[in-house]
């Protein structure tokens, strides 16, 4: 049922050093990609069927695809490839541990994606408020680099990579892959209008793709067992292998690695359930911009398809489950919030929508909210949705739509007679006063 | 001591306030070593700011200023930028900058409750240093370690799984200058400074310390362990490499 391939050496006290990574075949799949044609590659990882691990899921080898060669045009720009490691997305916990334990993964599948989309210059741009994380990502693009792995003529190949660690400096909103780039370019993340679109017009408007950590360290493995190995795990259009991320309320919270299409239900068999005497009330799919779930979507696929067919979107597969003890308002309200501070405020629905929608949620927890603050919030909610340059402004309406649709009744409540819930309840140190 | 270069009637730009170090010919050096590392000069701004910090504790209006001069840019480019960023500090950091966890799922597992802890522990709001300079605290939002909840982080090192208990003897030894290791990092907490080198790209060599995993990140490979599952195993066909 579990699949541990990203995370199978973790346990190895060493897993983070190129000692580590060689022992388990580390950077044989770099060996085979430098003698196979970048082509060939790009056609083998659109082959695995491969999508993108930080949420949108778009096919990888098509994206690779998508950047221009040859000499005229933007094809004869130099490429980049850009690592979206700014893992910030409420609930998201993948990338900051696989980086921790197994960095080598991630430099391997940057190099040769690098030689499949011929660029000669790479960065890993990394959220700066994970330093050890940070660090151990440095060292590993040290140790490649002595190793012969990166710089001039890798291997005698004649291909030449640099590849640069760059730290971010706290913005959620830096994880959109355009607002990325500019803050990459020394500007203020802020999301470009799209098109013209990153593998055209990406990293100072040449060709570039981005990807997430996730997706790149997948690609070594790829090479090493092909199209075919990749593709029987998984579903019908989401294949392969992936980190389900299991926290909140369960015995046992962490990292899952799993066929994609295991379902909720599965993984909590397998965490030994909720915490004693405690059901689960709702959960996020894919982090807090996915819409919410509850116990009737236990056996929903968690693949591409199930959960949106379910009415969600799998996202990062950050399943956050909370458990009756937990106030659906104010969760929404706190996630609210962070959307209202991290909102970049280039675009007015989600700088000003956000903002107010705090207010309003305030009213609601305070108990000081009416019926109509309900068809307020749902009617900004429409007004912000889709009417933004990023999907942000998506994000912070699905869990007050999702919220009130599933939970209408405990808003009723909170207008009648204030929040009924105790919060020392639904903390894991219970009744210890703080 | 005025800065008799503006004239403007604007606060002064280049003023060290006391107990902070000067910004010197070493930060400007290695202000152009991060600048040397990208195709294009502006890509360095974070990095340098991340520098000024690792210097002066913030981003100081001197900061801002060596950054225009190095990338040949205006003060207010470089303040635009600066201002963007949560990780920039307008005042100096305590030497353990302390962040609790508040966005939902570690608030609802006890996040909240850690956070009132802190300032009553140590008498500070969001967003203020000791008197001593020892410690500044603030509620900050998901740092990537749900399945460690409730997360506090100290200089952007992770301490995980908190409770008030914790929380306040690790503030303890923040204030007595002997705090204990991160749970997932380092064998020893380095300070707010330090820590920022090592974001501006000065890598400080203790990345082979530490944990490769905490026990949450093992929790998924040990069921399988225990349970026998194990990926499929690559085709021998595609498992001798052909160069």
């Amino acid at each position: 049922m579990l699949t541990p391939v990203l995370s199978a050496h973790w346990d190895e006290a060493d897993s983070f050093s190129i000692d580590g990574y060689t022992r388990h075949r580390g950077y044989e799949a770099l060996t085979k990609a430098l003698a196979t044609d970048p082509d060939a590659l790009i056609s083998l990882v659109k082959d695995s069927g491969l999508r993108g691990r930080g949420g949108a899921g778009f096919p990888t080898g098509m994206k690779w695809g998508f950047i221009p060669q040859g000499p005229e045009g933007q094809g004869a720009k130099p490429h980049y490839l850009v690592v979206n490691a700014d893992e910030s997305e409420p609930g998201t916990c993948k990338d900051v541990p696989f980086m921790l334990a197994n960095p080598h993964a991630l430099v391997e599948g940057v190099i040769i994606a690098s030689y499949a989309i011929r660029a000669n210059h790479a960065f890993i741009y990394i959220r700066g408020e994970v330093t050890h994380v940070v660090r151990r990502v440095q060292e590993a693009v040290q140790q490649a680099y002595a190793a012969g792995h990166l710089g001039k003529d890798i291997h005698g190949s004649g291909f030449d990579l640099e590849l640069v660690v760059h730290a971010g400096a706290g913005a959620y909103i830096c994880g959109e892959e355009t607002a990325l780039l500019d803050s990459l370019e020394g500007y203020r993340g802020q999301p470009r209008l799209r098109p013209p679109f990153p593998a055209t017009h990406g990293l100072y408007a040449c060709p570039t793709v981005v990807n997430n950590v996730e997706s790149i360290a997948s690609v070594p493995s790829i090479v090493l067992g092909g199209a075919e190995w990749f593709s029987s795990m998984g579903t019908e259009k989401s294949k392969g292998y992936t980190l389900y991320s299991l926290s909140g309320h369960v015995k046992k919270p962490g990292q899952y690695e799993a066929p994609l299409g295991i379902t909720l239900r599965q993984l909590l068999d397998l965490a030994g359930g909720m915490r004693e005497g405690r059901t689960l009330k709702f959960w996020t799919p894919g982090g807090s911009s996915t819409p919410l779930l509850t116990a009737d979507h236990l056996d929903v696929p968690l693949d591409y398809e199930g959960v949106g067919e379910a009415g969600s979107m799998l996202g990062t597969k950050a399943l956050q489950c909370f458990d009756d003890t937990t106030c659906v308002v104010r969760a929404v309200l706190r996630w609210t919030e962070f959307y209202a501070h991290e909102s970049c405020g280039k675009c007015t629905p989600c700088r000003e929508g956000t903002y107010w929608m705090v207010q309003i949620l305030e009213r609601m927890e305070g108990g000081t909210a009416t019926e109509a603050d309900i068809e307020i919030l749902l009617d900004t909610c429409d007004n912000i949705f889709g009417r933004s340059f990023c999907a942000l402004g998506d994000g912070a309406t699905s869990p007050i739509v999702s919220g009130i649709k599933l939970f209408r009744d405990e808003f009723i409540q909170h207008i009648n007679g204030g929040c009924p819930f105790d919060p020392v309840a639904s903390t894991v140190f219970g009744g210890v006063k703080a | 001591m005025a800065d008799q270069s503006t004239s403007l009637g604007m606060p002064a730009t280049t003023v060290v306030p006391d107990g902070v170090a000067p910004l010197t010919d070493e930060t400007r050096r290695e202000a152009r070593e991060i600048i040397a590392r990208y195709p294009r000069s502006r890509s360095a701004l974070l990095p340098m700011l991340h520098l000024v910090q690792s210097v002066q504790g913030y981003v100081s209006p001197a900061g801002i200023a060596l950054c225009a001069e190095e990338l040949e840019l205006t003060k207010a480019e470089v303040g635009a930028v600066a201002t963007f960023y949560t990780m920039y500090r307008r005042r100096p950091a305590g030497t353990y900058h302390v962040g609790v966890c508040t966005n939902t799922l570690c608030a609802v597992l006890g996040g909240d409750a850690l956070f009132a802890t802190a300032k009553e522990h140590l008498g500070i709001g969001n967003n203020e240093t000791t008197a001593d300079g020892t410690v500044s605290l603030e509620h900050i939002e998901c740092n990537a370690a749900c399945d460690y909840a409730p997360v506090v982080m100290v200089n952007w090192e992770f301490y995980d799984n908190q409770d008030p208990a914790s929380l306040r003897s690790l503030l303890d030894g923040c204030q007595a200058g002997n705090p204990p290791a991160p749970t997932r990092g380092p064998s020893r907490l380095v300070s707010f400074k330090e820590m920022s080198r090592v974001l501006a790209g000065f890598n400080d060599g203790l990345g082979q310390e530490g944990v490769p995993a905490g026990p949450p990140s093992l929790v998924g490979l040990d069921i399988a362990k225990q349970r026998g599952d194990v990926a499929p195993s690559y085709p021998a066909a595609s498992t001798s490499t052909e160069a």
